[in-house]
């Protein structure tokens, strides 16, 4: 168990330095730092002296420890757009993104499971054949064509919810902002929330629906009928559980989807969050805001992955014994 | 195991279950049928389309906001599916759009296969740390959303090309971005089928000759693996078309000079509010017809080549 | 006579397809006895496990009983509605399924497998099933029972899970224990040691077991009476000493041919030529006179019922009818 535990997080730290090593790479060598810092009449000698004393003469592998080093510390230098440090800049829009993908990240689970079960269960009924349907437009439906298709009908058409922006938000001791508390704040949630976790809510569905069909043809499950076990004990004691198992895997893996597809969301709903200034970054090729929303995302991927792994682990009891081998 | 045998596999392969399969499905012929028009238009665009939108002399600034099949109170022209805000012809731009569009999917798809077939290729047959570090790589990608390794991509692409040319390489560098979110599942299908057929006798014969094994590889796994690549290659079409409107969308996609459907629809995302519906509902439309159509015919492939997955 | 503890009369069970109907059981007829062994032999697809199903009311749908029915203690249980016969499941008549390793949940300590099953159909609360399963542990043969009983099933060997299985089979005391062909997937080495549990144990609760295996040695050792079924009919039934020593379908004949241990005559070691018909294309008259090498006209176009060659022994064959009058 320990030794498992050891090599994944060997394996994730070895993943974050070559991330880093992409994002140290982009920071170092696209444009000139200097003359994004200086004016234009610095004269060359003065240029000469200022890269010195940044430290932009050194070896390449002090100037890589040395962007660890402030990496780690949160130091990403300064955005070039916005002239702020790209830390605080990412903090301030962190909750708006979190707030989003956790809500859409909790609805696409609990709607994509039930919905999943549901189909798979009833597998010829009216209702299933209907969400199935529905479904298979929903993995080929774009991400910005259904925030652009329900701000036409709730915010043009029908005038129930806002069309941008997270509405009034209030700023909690550490300087967190959230907009749960006030109602302007919830309505202008909704919207970007279902727009965002409705593809991974069809991908959790049609998961579970297959791996419950699955799992309902298996001995097991007939040995428990054969048993006298009541449907609902075989159904959601005996087969929900092996079902999950492998899907545990896939939502946790979708999260880190979500946090990266709202990027398309924030774009959408103007949503003041992580994702949009990134994007704004990749449009202003500003260099900082990119190399830190890389080692960002890559962390929150790596963290996911590893409390996935986990997770596996806890649920599967041959796992405790098979080490982790069988996964592959 | 003799070569003779391959194309008459093929052969029967396409002529009977596919086919069959293929008439016995409407859904297939439907998606078939939408997705072969709108490719089609979109290959002959200068021969079909009533205006080319890029040749500033046809426009006329006058007929912007035209509504479709309505005649415009000033210039007295007249649009099958409206004009945009430039006073273009929407359905030649959506011609235009589809054309870049697919171009775009079907390059990065080629640039997909080619290089997952490749990765595969090598991992199973030399195995070993090789195979080690290109898989490894592979799951590290597969558990990124590939829209967010495109993304990602795209932005370090542009981070290293000189800004003045930034708009002409726009495109290729989009291509590339797809196509490298996209090898992984070809490249796995391809290492498995090598290791299996690795081991066979043949090969360690032909190693024996002297013959080059990659090359006689290729010969036995490509036929074995076509299948299972024409799937992931077409729903990897619809994919990468998706995510070079999503790009586009998201205004770090094709230069605007070029608009693509997505492009189109970011344009006509502006005139939600204002009522001009059409700029914005039919490129929509023409994208999302696209899609799924691909994706249902993907996904009939898939089944058509793979009964027991039904 | 007493009454029957199973009686099947004139079953027919039929899976509709693409390309028609499969009529997987055609008329199938036959009783077991309280207490009795009755051995149940045919190549797969015969339709033994169709039978076992069809008794415990679990055909996989969209199979589904058009004919005949089945009697529980002169009670019907064809057509009980799904909650009735559910009780009757585990409780009444028990199954045993072919693989040990795929017949538990994996996710749930056998414990609690034991338990749920118990506490289903015997009014017990939670310490009195977990004490009566650990005596069915015990009896079933796994050492230590009240410790290896919080075990999960990957820490058992195939062997020792065929024995929970059995455990669990057996956990509400049913009165008729159906066992599909519990000893193929396992060790040779102790296949043997399961068909005694399995006797003994129902021998001494008064169970009835329906055996249905595809090696006739099993069925020499264990059953009192063997039926024998061929493309979904039956085609002889009788003693098992009597079926084996006087084999009066050509079909069995063979059958016996193919077990070297019980032929002196090592001419006669010999398969039967051919295979059996798929479903779909089960040819007129005897199923089985493409492959006969004594059938004649009559074989072709007429089905032979079943006949008595001797008391409580019939065969389904043209020239039992032709002995039966020589003798008579």
């Amino acid at each position: 168990m320990l030794a498992f535990i050891i090599r994944r997080i060997v394996q994730s730290a070895l993943v974050m330095l070559v991330v880093a090593l992409v994002a140290f790479a982009l920071f170092r060598y696209v444009g000139d730092p200097i003359s994004s810092m200086v004016g234009q009449e610095t004269s060359l000698a003065d240029r000469e002296a200022l890269r010195t004393t940044l430290g932009l003469n050194d070896p390449f592998i002090v100037q890589f420890g040395r962007f660890i080093g402030n990496a780690i510390q949160g130091d990403f230098g300064i955005s070039y757009r916005l002239q702020q440090p790209v830390m605080e800049l990412i903090l301030q829009r962190l909750p708006a993104t979190l707030e989003l993908a956790l809500v859409s990240g909790l609805a696409a689970f609990i709607f994509g499971v039930s919905a999943g079960v549901y189909t798979a269960l009833n597998r010829r009924g009216f209702l299933s054949t209907g969400i199935m349907a529905v479904s298979l437009i929903g993995v080929s439906l774009p991400t910005f064509l259904i925030g652009i298709l329900l701000i036409w009908l709730f915010a043009v058409e029908l005038q129930w919810l806002p069309s941008f922006g997270r509405g009034d938000t209030v700023a909690l001791p550490g300087g967190w902002t959230t907009g749960f508390l006030t109602s302007s704040g919830r309505q202008s949630l909704i919207l970007p929330a279902i727009t965002l976790g409705l593809f991974q809510m069809t991908l959790i569905m049609r998961l579970v629906r297959a791996e419950m069909l699955e799992v309902l043809r298996t001995d097991y499950i007939k040995f428990a009928r054969a048993r006298g076990l009541s449907n609902r004990t075989v159904h959601f004691g005996h087969a929900l559980k092996n079902t999950l198992v492998p899907v545990i895997t896939i939502t946790g893996l979708q999260l880190g989807a979500i946090i990266a597809f709202a990027i398309i969301t924030e774009t959408v709903f103007q949503w003041p969050g992580v994702g949009a200034l990134f994007i704004n970054s990749v449009r202003a090729v500003d260099v900082p805001v990119m190399a830190a929303y890389l080692v960002l995302i890559a962390l929150i991927f790596v963290i996911i992955n590893l409390i996935v792994d986990l997770l596996y682990y806890v649920v599967d009891p041959r796992l405790r014994v098979e080490r982790g081998a069988a996964r592959h | 195991m003799s070569d003779t045998k391959t194309p008459s596999r093929l052969f029967r392969l396409w002529d009977s279950d596919i086919a069959y399969s293929f008439r016995q499905s409407p859904l297939a012929i439907i998606s078939g049928v939408v997705a072969l028009v709108i490719i089609l238009a979109a290959a002959f665009a200068p021969l079909i389309a009533p205006t080319n939108p890029y040749d500033p002399s046809s426009l006329n600034l006058m007929d912007g906001f035209t509504p479709p099949m309505q005649e415009n109170a000033f210039t007295g022209s007249t649009f099958l599916l409206g004009a945009d805000n430039q006073g273009r012809d929407v359905l030649s731009t959506i011609l235009y759009g589809a054309r870049i569009s697919l171009f775009v999917g079907f390059s990065a798809v080629i640039f997909a296969m080619v290089l997952g077939i490749t990765a595969g290729l090598i991992a199973g047959y030399r195995g070993g740390w090789v195979d080690a570090v290109l898989m490894r790589i592979a799951d590290v990608q597969l558990s990124f959303p590939s829209i967010l390794i495109a993304l990602l991509i795209f932005g370090v692409a542009r981070g290293f090309i000189p800004p003045s040319q930034r708009e002409t390489m726009a495109i290729w560098v989009l291509i590339v971005a797809i196509g490298l979110s996209d090898w992984v599942q070809f490249a796995r299908v391809v290492r498995g089928a090598t290791m299996v057929e690795k081991g066979k006798e043949y090969v360690q014969a032909a190693r024996v000759i002297g013959v080059n094994p990659i090359r006689i590889l290729l010969r036995h796994i490509l036929p074995n693996v076509m299948g299972p690549v024409l799937v992931i290659g077409t729903i990897g079409l619809a994919l990468a078309i998706i995510a070079e409107a999503t790009l586009s969308f998201l205004g770090v996609g094709v230069p605007p000079t070029q608009p693509s459907l997505g492009t189109l629809i970011r344009i006509g995302q502006q005139y939600l509010f204002s009522g001009e519906w059409w700029i914005l509902l039919f490129p929509a439309v023409t994208l999302l017809a696209l899609a799924l159509a691909v994706n249902l015919l993907g996904d009939w492939l898939r089944d058509a080549l793979n009964p027991r997955l039904r | 006579m007493t009454e029957p503890l199973l009686s099947v009369r004139d079953l027919v069970v039929e899976f509709p397809t693409r390309r028609g109907m499969l009529r997987a059981l055609d008329g199938v007829s036959f009783d077991i006895a309280p207490g009795e062994v009755l051995g149940m032999v045919g190549e797969s697809g015969a339709g033994k496990s169709i039978t076992g199903a069809a008794i415990i009311g679990l055909i996989e749908p969209p199979g589904r009983i058009v004919r005949g029915e089945i009697r529980l203690a002169g009670e019907r249980i064809d057509n009980l509605p799904p909650e009735a016969m559910r009780r009757i499941r585990g409780k009444r008549i028990g199954m045993v399924f072919q693989d040990p390793l795929t017949s538990l949940n994996p996710l749930y300590t056998v414990a609690r497998q034991l338990i749920e099953t118990i506490r289903v159909h015997l009014d017990m609360s939670e310490a009195e099933a977990r004490a009566h399963a650990i005596g069915l542990l015990d009896r079933v043969g796994i050492p230590a029972a009240a410790r290896r009983i919080d075990d999960y099933p990957h820490h058992f060997s195939g062997g020792m899970r065929q024995r929970v299985v059995i455990a669990l089979a057996l956990a509400a005391e049913p009165e008729l224990v159906i066992a599909d062909e519990p000893t193929t997937a396992l060790d040779v080495s102790v296949q043997s040691q399961i068909i005694d549990v399995l006797k003994e144990i129902c021998a001494e609760r008064g169970a009835a077991v329906m055996l249905i295996t595809h090696d006739m040695g099993v069925i020499a050792e264990t059953a009192d009476r063997v039926a024998v079924l061929y493309a979904g009919r039956m085609a002889e039934i009788g003693p098992v000493r009597d079926v084996i020593l006087n084999a009066s379908h050509p079909y069995t004949s063979g059958l016996m041919a193919s077990i070297p241990t019980l032929v002196q005559d090592t001419d006669r070691l010999v398969q039967i030529p051919g295979s059996m018909p798929r479903l779909n294309a089960i040819p007129s008259g005897c199923a089985f006179n493409p492959r006969c090498n004594q059938a004649f006209e009559r074989c072709r176009i007429e089905q032979p019922p079943l006949i008595d060659v001797a008391p409580r022994h019939a065969a389904a064959c043209w020239l039992a009818e032709e002995e039966t009058k020589n003798d008579g």
